[in-house]
C-alpha cells in the first residue's frame, strides 16, 4: 500500500471514530421513558436519606398514595405548590397520604434552608440527574407524580399545575381499597 | 412581607414587586431567590429582537458550520447533567452569585462581538430566573451579539420533545 493510501486509511478510521463519538453522545432521547409512558407503571424505586436525616425508601410506601414533587427553590411555580401540598399532608396524612418532595436544587444549602423555613411537614430529599433520567428526564419544574398504593404511577403533571384537579385525584386514589 | 426576601434588581423591581405582592395576597411566600443577591432582570423583558427560537437553532447546530454561536447553558447543573444541546457549556444559573461568577469567567476574555445564545428552560419563561439576569449580564459587560432562547415552557417541552438533538 502507498504512503497516500495509507493516510487515506488513517482518515477514514478517524472520520469513523468520530461518527461512532457522535452517535453516543447525541440522540433525541428516545432512550429514556417519556414521563407520560411511566403512567400507570410501576414508580421507579428510590432511597434516599432526607434532610432530617432519616431514610426515604419509595418501595416502604406502599400502601400509601404518594405525591412524589420535582420541585427547586428557584422555581417560583413550585413555591406556590408547597404550601398547599404542606396542607394535603395535614389534612389527608392520617388517611395514608405521603408528600415526598425531591428539591432538583444543585446542592443542598437552599433547599434545606427553604424546608426548615416552611416548616414543611413531609420529607424532601435532593435529587439528582440518575432519578431524574429514572423518571423520564426532569427538564423544566415543578413535575409531580401521584403513585397509587399499589406503587403504580396514575398521574403526573409538568409545569404550572392545576390544583384542585391534582387534589380531586389524589382523594380519589385515597378511596381505591388498600391492597395490603 | 413575610417571606420575600428577594433583591429586586432595578430595571423589574415594580414588575417583581407586584408579583410577590399579588403571591403574597394569594397566601404564599416567595422564597424562590432569597438566596440570590443578584439584581435579577425578568426573562420577559428580554428585547423581541435578541430572541431566537429552538428551530432556528436546531438548524444552525444541524448545519455544523464553523464559527457558530458559543452556546452557553444558564441554568441548573443538575439538568444540564441530565442532557443538553449539543456543543453547549454549563455556565451556571445566572440567579446565583456562584452561577454568573462562572458566566463571567466564561466569557471574560472573549471578543465582545462574539455570537453568543444563552438558554435554560428550567421553568415558564415568564418564571425564569435565569435567562433575563444572564442577557442583562452579558449587555452591560459589553456584549453586542447575545440571542436568548426562547422556551415558553421548558427545555422538556421546547426542546427535547420537539426531537432537536441533545447531548448527555
Amino acid at each position: 500500500m502507498s504512503i497516500s493510501g495509507v493516510q487515506r486509511g488513517i482518515r477514514i478510521r478517524i472520520v469513523l471514530v468520530l461518527f461512532l463519538v457522535a452517535l453516543c453522545g447525541t440522540e433525541s432521547f428516545a432512550k429514556l421513558p417519556a414521563a407520560d409512558s411511566l403512567l400507570n407503571q410501576q414508580a421507579p424505586e428510590f432511597s434516599r436519606v432526607d434532610f432530617n436525616q432519616r431514610k426515604v425508601d419509595l418501595a416502604a410506601l406502599k400502601g400509601r398514595v404518594v405525591l412524589l414533587n420535582f420541585w427547586a427553590t428557584w422555581c417560583a411555580p413550585c413555591q406556590m405548590e408547597l404550601p398547599r401540598f404542606k396542607e394535603w399532608q395535614a389534612r389527608y396524612g392520617a388517611q395514608g397520604f405521603q408528600v415526598l418532595a425531591i428539591s432538583m436544587d444543585d446542592s443542598e444549602r437552599p433547599a434545606k434552608a427553604l424546608a426548615r423555613k416552611s416548616r414543611l411537614n413531609f420529607p424532601v430529599v435532593l435529587g439528582d440527574a440518575e432519578l431524574g433520567k429514572q423518571y423520564g428526564g426532569i427538564f423544566g419544574l415543578p413535575v409531580t407524580f401521584l403513585i397509587d398504593r399499589t406503587g403504580k404511577i396514575r398521574f403526573h403533571t409538568e409545569g404550572e399545575a392545576n390544583l384542585g384537579l391534582m387534589e380531586n385525584r389524589l382523594k380519589s386514589l385515597l378511596s381505591e381499597p388498600n391492597p395490603r | 412581607m413575610e417571606g420575600v426576601k428577594v433583591r429586586f434588581g432595578s430595571v423589574n423591581s415594580g414588575k417583581m414587586a407586584v408579583l410577590a405582592f399579588v403571591l403574597h395576597l394569594a397566601g404564599v411566600s416567595v422564597h424562590a431567590l432569597q438566596f440570590s443577591p443578584v439584581a435579577v432582570m425578568s426573562a420577559v423583558d428580554i428585547p423581541q429582537s435578541a430572541l431566537i427560537q429552538p428551530q432556528e437553532l436546531q438548524s444552525i447546530i444541524a448545519k455544523g458550520t464553523r464559527g457558530g454561536p458559543l452556546i452557553l447553558q444558564v441554568g441548573s447543573h443538575v439538568m444540564y447533567v441530565q442532557g443538553h444541546i449539543p456543543g453547549s457549556e454549563y455556565a451556571g444559573p445566572a440567579v446565583q452569585p456562584e452561577g454568573l461568577e462562572l458566566l463571567r469567567r466564561r466569557v471574560e476574555s472573549l471578543p465582545r462581538n462574539r455570537s453568543i445564545v444563552i438558554y435554560c428552560g428550567c421553568c415558564p419563561w415568564t418564571r425564569c430566573p435565569n435567562m433575563g439576569t444572564a442577557y442583562r449580564f452579558l449587555h452591560e459587560i459589553g456584549f453586542t451579539n447575545v440571542k436568548a432562547l426562547y422556551m415558553a415552557s421548558n427545555f422538556g417541552a421546547d426542546w427535547i420533545a420537539k426531537g432537536y438533538q441533545v447531548e448527555k
